[in-house]
């Protein structure tokens, strides 16, 4: 039971990265590999927010959301709309995207270790016990999964019930078709992207208030979100939302039971089982 | 086009020679320097090697594999793991095999699916590897490392990796003359098409995948002797996936000697940024994926590929007109 | 005349779309057989589904005797399946020889080396493109290309051909030329599918048709009898290419 309370409460995070991730893939076709440095530098703005004005970390999401925002649009306009432009075909702009991410992750991997150094960073915020159905839980990792879950709500809320939501989705659909229903899908492309890499800094914030964090570790968020993404299916939110507890708890599991070295294994296990069983995702359907 | 097998033509003879000298050449090139320079030229000669295993695979699927480091990594243990009793071209044997094997394995998980699933499956690769045989060797063996001590010194890993590079081209070409040589051609080409006529795709790409992973594989058991002491972190290192993919792109892949083009330039960086910048070494990484992709897609060899046609078409007769366009429509 | 290839009640469904429903048709040893029907009637799905592209939702297909639908398109293939393509696809950074060669190395006969190229000469003299072996197939006209895929598909010596509109797209006299290429197949003892729109073609060509409409069969037979058939001309009605 401990387990799968404390897989949940990870898969918060966890949910929020993979929907930024699922986000900036399913509707603006960036398979985004640099998305683990825009969640590192969500923990790192958290921390100095944190550190130096004694600013809570859930209060300094309104500031790094809007900051990330903005950020990854520039991003976008700047480094990968010329991608868009100039690929011929979907297979050419994912094999681009693909490796100008890699060209940013790198980039912006490099920047923070100048800048942070290389070593583990860690603070104090709300480490008291918080009990649930008898056991206890540090009360930052509650927080931030409530937290988590008032975001994702926000978002589906944006997704389903307002009109750029909307065009939105119409968008991860069919940009074509979109495009006919006078919609203006650069624009909306380059509007998601932001949004994703928002989620995913917000993701990173509530992340650094029960985690250990250095500068170097976003690839491995980037596998977890890109396994996440694929479970659940490309641009599927609920499916991510699913793919993200199942993971949590998976990982929980390995690592109270085999070996906490073997999360990865843990997560490849799945991978594999999906690739295998179920390529389209949980929730997506057969392309013919 | 002479991939077709019609016995070796003049130009291959020629080619064939030349290549003989050069690698006569370099070979004596250890008689000389046994220092820095030779230090040097076996970083060159290992990532010619990986390189262009690399590019035997990823050259005509478009495929970018980043499974290299965790190829290498098996060779390096295989070598490791039985330097004490084992002769050791069997144990570079075993490194070839074991990487063929998990090259198999990965291909039949995700060569059947588009690109962007193989790429995201082998970035963890190398990772997972590591993971796995830390804690085996942890569990089985209570140890974290292994000691490698053979006779072999620069000079004979140097030879070794040159012997495996000119392994590694004769093999491209003889795949290239092969039915498998035709087959890639034509899936490069249009998939459905070579589904049609009978190509099957999957195992065409998953065969080439695992040859490639077996030259990379043995790359890794030479280079073991190199490290003395061995641990899973430098063993499956994911940098060298990287590095590959860096030089193999700024090379060019479309031939199977671009990515020379591209190894030599960037051992050389590397060294520099290595011995001043130590700590910027992603920067570089960084910055020498985005400049691929804006500046050079197709590669230093596809710029000049570029301009020698241009310039052959300024310096010829202009070509006969090409009649009719192949018209798109139809009813 | 025995079986070539047989199609017993095929169903193909798209989530709710049934694309083809329960058709059955029998196509005889060195008979040249057309499938017909206005668009959108599921002839294409058919097609797709004999060559292995698609895999029938139920139902069977049989080549001879053995089973060949819910198998690979590349095993199909080998069994002796060719085909050509709706939207012509010729392998644009080979030459023409090569072209052709790709369907006789690994299709039905799976030939190498000089027999391969050889035939593959063969048959270009043959479609009219002697000559111009070593040419860019990308710098070919429209009706050249379609001649190059018709090479590759009889390179590999099939045991039934599937034309996928051939004809189409090809202007009057080039269609002639075509016509008479195809009835040139038949007379030397070919078995073709042919998937067509062009009706001057057909009444020429085939020796028996089928007629499909929104995905079932509405008609089978001799030529003249099927496209008089009542049911046949309301199916057309109104459709351009009757």
């Amino acid at each position: 039971m401990q387990i799968i309370v404390t897989g949940i409460l990870l898969s918060g995070t966890y949910a929020l990265i993979a929907l930024g991730l699922t986000l900036q893939y399913g509707v603006a076709r960036i398979m985004n590999l640099a998305n683990g440095e825009t969640l590192v530098a969500g923990c790192f703005i958290a921390f100095w927010l944190f550190a130096s004005f004694a600013i809570n970390p859930i209060l300094g999401l309104f500031i790094i959301a809007p900051l990330a925002f903005a950020f990854n649009w520039g991003i976008y306009q700047v480094a990968l709309k010329p991608l868009v432009d100039r690929a011929k075909n979907r297979g050419q702009l994912e094999v681009d995207s693909i490796l100008a991410t890699f060209g940013l992750m790198f980039l912006l991997q490099g920047l923070m270790i100048s800048g942070f150094g290389g070593e583990y960073h860690s603070y104090q915020f709300l480490s008291e016990r918080f009990e649930i159905f008898g056991s206890a839980y540090g009360l930052n990792r509650v927080v931030a999964f409530i937290a988590a879950v008032v975001i994702a709500a926000v978002l589906y809320y944006f997704l389903y019930r307002t009109r750029l939501g909307t065009a939105v989705r119409a968008v991860a659909v069919d940009p074509n078709s979109a495009n006919l229903v006078a919609i203006d899908v650069a624009k909306v492309a380059a509007v998601t992207f932001a949004l994703g890499g928002a989620l995913t800094a917000c993701g990173g914030a509530l992340l650094s208030t029960f985690y250990t964090f250095n500068a170097s570790m976003g690839v491995t968020f980037t596998m977890k979100a890109l396994i996440i993404v694929i479970m659940g299916g490309v641009g599927d939110v609920r499916g991510a939302v699913v793919a993200a507890l199942i993971l949590g708890i998976a990982e929980t599991l390995v690592a109270t039971y085999i070996d906490p070295g073997l999360t990865i294994a843990a997560t490849y296990t799945l991978f594999i089982i999906i690739l295998l069983v179920r390529p389209q995702g949980i929730f997506g359907r057969r392309t013919t | 086009m002479s991939e077709l097998p019609f016995g070796i033509t003049q130009k291959e003879l020629r080619i064939g020679i030349g290549i003989a000298v050069a690698a006569g050449i370099a070979a004596l090139l250890p008689l000389f320097d046994q220092g820095y320079y030779l230090s040097l030229s076996v970083n060159l000669m290992l990532y010619a090697a990986l390189c262009t295993a690399w590019t035997l695979f990823s050259g005509p699927t478009h495929y970018v594999s980043l499974a290299s480091a965790a190829f290498f990594g098996l060779g390096t243990y295989a070598v490791a793991l039985g330097v004490e009793s084992i002769p050791f071209p069997i144990l570079v044997a075993f490194g070839a095999v074991a990487a063929a094997i998990l090259a198999g394995l990965v291909g039949a998980a995700t060569l059947r699916l588009s690109g962007v699933y193989f790429v995201i499956f082998t970035l963890g690769l190398a990772e997972l590897v590591r993971q796995v045989v830390t804690w085996a060797q942890a569990k089985f063996t209570g140890k974290t490392g292994l000691y490698v001590f053979t006779d072999f010194r620069e000079m004979h890993i140097f030879w070794m990796l040159l012997a495996l590079t000119i392994a590694i081209f004769i093999t491209g070409w003889l795949i290239n003359r092969s039915r498998l040589g035709f087959a890639m051609q034509i899936i490069g080409n249009d998939e459905t098409v070579a589904r049609h006529v009978g190509i099957d795709t999957a195992r065409s790409k998953i065969l080439l995948f695992m040859i490639s992973g077996a030259f990379i594989g043995i790359a890794g058991a030479i280079c073991a002797p190199r490290y003395a002491y061995i641990q899973p972190p430098s063993a499956f290192n994911p940098q060298i996936s990287f590095l590959v993919v860096i030089m193999a792109l700024l090379g060019g892949t479309k031939r199977l000697w671009g990515p020379l083009v591209g190894v030599v330039p960037f051992i050389f960086v590397m060294d520099f940024v290595a011995a001043r910048l130590p700590n910027q070494m992603p920067i570089v990484m960084g910055i020498a994926f985005l400049a691929i992709v804006y500046f050079v897609p197709n590669g230093v060899t596809g710029v000049l590929e570029k301009a020698l046609a241009k310039w052959k078409a300024r310096n010829a007769p202009a070509p006969q007109a090409v009649a009719d366009k192949p018209a798109e429509v139809r009813p | 005349m025995s079986l070539a290839l047989s199609v017993r009640t095929v169903r193909k469904q798209f989530g709710g779309l049934v694309a083809v429903n329960n058709v059955s048709f029998d196509v005889h040893d060195g008979e040249l057989f057309g499938l017909i029907g206005p668009n959108g009637s599921g002839k294409t799905t058919m097609l797709n589904m004999i060559s292995g592209a698609l895999k029938p939702t139920s139902g069977e297909i049989m080549l001879g005797h053995d089973r060949i639908s819910g198998l690979a398109a590349h095993h199909i293939a080998r069994k002796g399946v060719a085909r050509t393509f709706q939207l012509v696809k010729v392998l644009p950074s080979l030459d023409a020889e090569e072209n052709v060669m790709a369907g006789a190395v690994f299709g039905h006969q799976r030939l190498w080396g000089e027999e391969a190229r050889s035939l593959a000469r063969q048959l270009l003299e043959r479609v009219g493109l002697g000559g111009r072996e070593h040419m860019p197939v990308s710098a070919m006209t429209y009706i050249d290309q379609k001649r190059i895929e018709l090479a590759r598909a009889l390179a590999s010596n099939p045991r039934v051909l599937l034309l996928d509109e051939w004809l189409a797209g090809l202007n009057p006299s080039e269609l002639q030329i075509g016509i008479e290429l195809i009835a040139e197949l038949r007379a030397e003892g070919r078995t073709i599918i042919m998937v067509e729109h062009v009706m001057d073609a057909i009444r020429t060509l085939c020796d028996r048709c089928v007629v499909m409409s929104s995905g079932v069969k509405i008609a089978e037979g001799g030529v003249a009898e099927t496209l008089s058939d009542p049911e046949v001309v309301r199916a057309y009605l109104g459709d351009d290419d009757a």
